[in-house]
């Protein structure tokens, strides 16, 4: 089994990521207007809900209970599924993923496919895979449309196109779907979008769907959005094919009732979703005639088995997080390497994928608590950053110079006389680089800090000094 | 007023401080400060000298293995102190949150019966002046506008609310003025202001942009490692807006106005 997370194998690591992202001016401003206006229509509806508090407790807890009995609520789902007529398929990895969908595709002849409304395919390569085998994709959930359109990455969980502007939509919609001038107004692009999807829905037969939630008691799949795409996608086609994280299983139908208030609220800042679709394996006559589950592991019951990063996969993917988060504000998803981007990426990528750049996401906050704070299923992401910088110290990947650093400090905090010996030496080494009480310009590690900031340099007398001098006086 | 903020108003405390490594290093007139508030609302202020560090930088860059024996020390060293007293939430937070995750961990039950012990007896500043000692008024003069910005750690963790300002709005002749996005992070994050420089400097250049919009002559706050970034951004850019840690706002009195001219502000 290998786990991959999308491109997450190649890409650079975080602070480079970041580096080169910080001088794209429009970028940053696009991701700060989005995010300051999803967060603060977050931040108003979540106001009006007297309960939230208690509906966050009890989502936690939902979630906690079913993760605890995972295998249980999963066979439950698929006896299920497959008594109303769908067929589930498991999947331990991205490579059999999407070998069950092109089996599938292959199956009913078909050379395209439409799909909606799922990062889980995009964890797992599915495009690149489906390409690769001759079938061509379709994204039309609009945001995913545009990424997939520009051939771009998506920067976000919910609003995957976030870092794009109206302008440059218009543009990139005049230039790939063959359109002549195009309006400047929303609904002109909107429609654009909408005649050149609305072909695809009606010609293509087979579609691949994502899925919000799976109730085990009943068997039936969840899919939540915005525009009517994903409506079009699960019921349109003849043949559907679902594909979803094992974490995705909620216990019984009326959980759905604490999530769906959690989910829109914390994703969008609406009260409800304008979508919200709900269906139970195939139904003659009516909506898809085949229906299919892939149920995806891809490093999932390892992440299930660390009792303090378990509770990662209670995530809804809401996005709440990376709205509130200031590190994610400046640099937008990409720096992030993985479809997982943000808090949440932070410290998902890493434990699913645990290689090359992703060991340095777990260090992209300044853990400000934010994402912890808007969280609607309470995942203490500090609290599990900090695990994971502590996993990666433990299995000796930390950075010597950082280590040697840990281990000075270590070796000054463990005594007084020598954190008074540190600042002595501190002292004699800062001689160079301070004047007038201020460092400006530091070599090494430390230049990061200095090129944008002044440090204060370590003064005469420390508070102890000054504390014994005080009492020497007192007693004199 | 509770009972205890009552009995704490009329019987002189003993109050342990315990400083924090990097204020006992690069910012002794915050804990200068401390000492003389305490002392002036009547109460005593002991220095246990064998102190260090809580182990915070340690236990948030992954290095549990070295913050265990800080917390152990902490322990030995405050284990006779029925107050202490610390100018940093973000300690604070260290103490509150993590000691007891590690002390469960180690799965060693006089370990947890101390930390269980410890926390009761552990006060940030602002919270042991408004919430243990019952005092809002310290009889400070501060004639000055002063911006506050809240660290994470105050607001997010230790939930000290508004608690701080209160403090500073009956500060005599100072003029509070509210800064912008006041509840986003400055962008230090201790090693990740190193290990994520840029990202770092681009989030402070924000906080640094709403403080200067608020034309405050100073930015304070509760933690120094803030504003030591704050500060340090602010010094870069040339402005005339200081930053200055809440206990030398209150230390200052009408008697010495010039307690902060005196080269006692960082930044």
């Amino acid at each position: 089994m290998s786990v991959r997370v999308g491109e997450a194998a190649s890409a650079p690591d975080f602070a480079v990521a970041a580096k080169s992202l910080l001088h794209n001016d429009q970028l940053r401003r696009n991701v700060r207007r989005a995010t300051e206006v999803i967060r603060k229509k977050r931040a108003n509806v979540v106001g009006e809900m007297p309960d939230w508090e208690s509906l966050r407790q009890s989502a936690e807890a939902i979630k906690d209970h079913t993760l605890r009995h995972l295998a249980y609520y999963l066979e439950q789902f698929e006896r299920n599924c497959a008594r109303a007529g769908g067929k589930v398929h498991w999947a331990r990895d991205a490579d059999e993923a999407n070998a069950i969908a092109i089996d599938i595709i292959s199956s009913h002849r078909q050379k395209e496919v439409i799909k909606v409304k799922t990062m889980t395919t995009d964890e797992i390569g599915m495009n690149r895979a489906l390409d690769a085998a001759g079938i061509r994709p379709y994204e039309t959930d609009l945001a995913d449309l545009i990424v997939q359109l520009g051939k771009d990455k998506p920067s976000h969980i919910v609003v995957p196109a976030l870092h794009r502007n109206k302008m440059e939509i218009r543009e990139l919609f005049m230039r790939t779907m063959g359109l002549g001038e195009l309006g400047t107004r929303p609904e002109d692009i909107a429609e654009a979008a909408r005649l050149y999807l609305r072909e695809k829905f009606l010609r293509v037969p087979v579609a691949i769907s994502g899925a919000n939630f799976a109730v085990a008691e009943t068997g039936s799949v969840v899919v939540v959005e915005s525009e009517g795409n994903g409506r079009m996608c699960v019921s349109l086609p003849r043949v559907l094919i679902s594909v979803m994280g094992i974490e995705k299983i909620i216990p019984r139908f009326e959980d759905l009732g604490v999530f769906l208030q959690l989910l829109p609220r914390s994703a969008t800042g609406e009260r409800m979703n304008p979508y919200n679709s709900i269906w139970t394996g195939v139904t003659p006559g009516d909506g898809p005639q085949e229906f299919h589950v892939i149920l995806l592991d891809n490093g999932r019951t390892k992440v299930l088995a660390d009792s303090v990063s378990r509770e990662t996969l209670d995530c809804i993917r809401c996005g709440a997080c990376l709205n509130a988060c200031p590190v994610y504000r400046q640099t937008g998803g990409h720096a992030y390497g993985s479809i997982y981007a943000g808090p949440i990426g932070a410290i998902l990528t890493p434990q699913l994928q645990s290689m090359e750049h992703s060991q340095t996401l777990p260090y992209a906050s300044s853990l400000c608590g934010a994402c912890y704070e808007v969280c609607p299923v309470k995942i203490n992401i500090p609290e599990i950053l900090i695990h994971l910088r502590n996993r990666i110290v433990e299995n000796g990947d930390d950075p010597k110079i950082e280590r040697l650093g840990m281990k000075m400090a270590a070796w000054a905090m463990g005594d007084a006389t020598n954190l008074a010996t540190a600042r002595s030496l501190g002292r004699i080494a800062q001689m160079p680089f301070a004047s007038n009480g201020a460092i400006h310009n530091l070599p090494g590690m430390m230049s990061g800090w200095t090129a944008t900031r002044d440090m204060p340099s370590i003064p005469k007398e420390s508070f102890r000094q000054w504390w014994g001098r005080r009492k020497r006086e007192q007693s004199a | 007023m509770s009972f205890a903020a009552h009995f704490a108003l009329h019987w002189r405390l003993r109050i342990s401080l315990f400083i924090t490594c990097y204020n006992d290093t690069l910012f002794p007139q915050t804990g200068q400060a401390v000492v003389t508030v305490l002392e002036r609302l009547g109460h005593t202020v002991d220095f246990r000298e064998t102190q260090t560090c809580c182990g915070q930088m340690h236990y948030n860059s992954g290095y549990h293995a070295q913050a265990f024996p800080l917390m152990e020390k902490f322990l030995d060293d405050f284990r006779e102190s029925s107050v202490i007293c610390v100018p940093s939430s973000s300690c604070v937070s260290m103490i509150r949150e993590h000691y007891p995750v590690m002390a469960e961990k180690s799965g060693n039950q006089e370990l947890i019966r101390d930390v269980n012990e410890l926390l009761p007896r552990v006060f940030e500043f602002s919270e042991l002046l408004v919430d243990k000692l019952g005092v809002e008024d310290t009889g400070s003069y501060f004639p000055h506008r002063v911006a506050y910005h809240p660290s994470c750690h105050s607001l997010r963790s230790l939930h000290v609310g508004d608690k701080p300002e209160r403090l500073l709005k009956s500060v005599r002749g100072l003029t509070y003025v509210p800064i912008e996005d006041a509840d986003q992070c400055c962008g230090f994050g201790g090693t990740f202001s190193v290990k994520n420089a840029d990202v770092s400097s681009a989030m402070v250049q924000e906080k640094a942009r709403c403080v200067i919009g608020a034309d405050a002559d100073y930015c304070a706050a509760i933690d120094n490692s803030c504003l030591m970034q704050i500060g340090g951004a602010l010094s870069r850019m040339n402005t005339r807006t200081r930053t200055v840690h809440l206990a030398e706002i209150l230390a200052a009195t009408e008697g010495d106005a010039a307690h902060l001219a005196n080269g006692s502000v960082h930044g």
